[in-house]
């Protein structure tokens, strides 16, 4: 029932439906399961260590789209160690 | 006259392909165009029972392959519509009895004599798929609003572009107003920023479409069916008409009346 979704503040069917198929489409088009995802960030941490400090718990790699277009993002933020100390 | 070859496919089976084909094509030909329906779901044939000729075929298009049978005599012409003409599959042959270039062929050969070939493709992506799609000139997509069906009509996306073919039209059908207002369904603009391909109709629920198929009698036949109006506006669309898609919120055309009825209905 939509209507006690609404009151219970859970998203409507068609929002989740939607939603959910944006993350299904983004992988099935670029062919890159969540699972190698996943696999790809741990040997990017791995490489970068080596060369410079990273904060591996907060590097995301995900997959976006532009219209038909994919890209594969990594954002890795670098650990500083004399501002964060 | 040289024909314009429209092929009519989806990902997933049962979104309603059979359906597009034969009231798309009875449109056109209520319009006065000249129509061949070509059924390629080769071993499960079924525009034939929708269109009502299924008591009428001699001769199919195996028969047409292997040269059994000319062209012209495997042609069922509807004495409702004499413009409208049917190419059965063969219900007891495979997907492989056809290949791409026997379809070619035969739209070529069928190009001079009419204004519309349709050819309703098999379900899948294997095969069948190819050979629907090699002649076509136009290829229409029918999805419904539901998340496996939108993720298979993605996919097939990617193949037609993969085989060098034109990016296909939309249809969504099988909407259910109702739904999509209280927020239970998927909408057109949901599916459409999803695939991001051009629509080219909505067809509305219509318990109409299944009265209809069980008479043999298109739903197009039906002046009063809210599913037969969207499939004459899509016709017209075809034909080069500008038919407006989303009539003004509760305005005109069949979607504002459908939102009245559903409206004045629903008591929400």
């Amino acid at each position: 029932m939509s209507w006690l979704d609404r009151l219970r503040g859970r998203p409507l069917p068609r929002e989740t439906a939607k939603q959910r198929l944006q993350v299904i489409l983004v992988h099935d088009r670029s062919n890159l399961s969540p699972g190698l995802l996943e696999v790809i960030k741990d040997e990017i941490i791995a490489v970068l260590s080596r060369h410079v400090p990273i904060i591996a718990e907060e590097v995301r790699v995900t997959v976006t789209q532009d219209a038909r277009e994919c890209r594969l993002v990594a954002d890795i933020p670098l650990g500083n160690r004399h501002s964060r100390s | 006259m040289s024909a314009q070859v429209i092929t009519v496919t989806s990902g997933k089976g049962g979104v309603g392909k059979t359906t597009v084909t034969a009231n798309v094509g009875m449109a056109l030909a209520l319009a006065g165009r000249k129509v061949v329906c070509v059924d390629a779901d080769i071993g499960l044939r079924n525009l034939d029972v929708v269109l009502g000729l299924e008591n009428r075929i001699v001769y199919d298009i195996v028969h047409v392959v292997e040269g059994r049978c000319r062209t012209r005599q495997a042609l069922i012409r509807d004495k409702r519509v004499p413009t409208l003409h049917l190419m059965p599959a063969a219900q007891s042959r495979d997907k492989s009895a056809v290949k791409p270039e026997d379809m070619v062929r035969i739209c070529e050969e069928l190009r001079p004599e009419f204004d519309y070939i349709l050819i309703d493709s098999a379900a899948g992506i294997e095969e069948g798929f190819r050979t629907a799609l090699a002649p076509a000139d136009l290829i229409l997509l029918v999805t419904n609003p539901e998340v496996s069906a939108v993720r298979d009509a993605d996919r097939v996306i990617g193949l037609v572009e993969a085989m060098g073919k034109p990016v296909p039209k939309l249809i969504v059908n099988r909407l259910k107003l109702d739904m999509v207002r209280r927020g239970d369904m998927l909408d057109t603009s949901d599916v459409l920023e999803i695939l991001a391909i051009e629509l080219l109709g909505v067809i509305p629920e219509d318990e109409q479409v299944i009265v209809a198929t069980n008479r043999g009698m298109p739903v197009v036949l039906e002046e009063r069916s809210p599913a037969g109006q969207a499939f004459r506006a899509i016709a017209r669309r075809l034909m080069g008409e500008p038919v407006p898609m989303f009539p003004s919120e509760d305005g005109q055309g069949i979607l504002g009346w459908l939102r009245r009825l559903v409206r004045s209905g629903g008591g929400r």
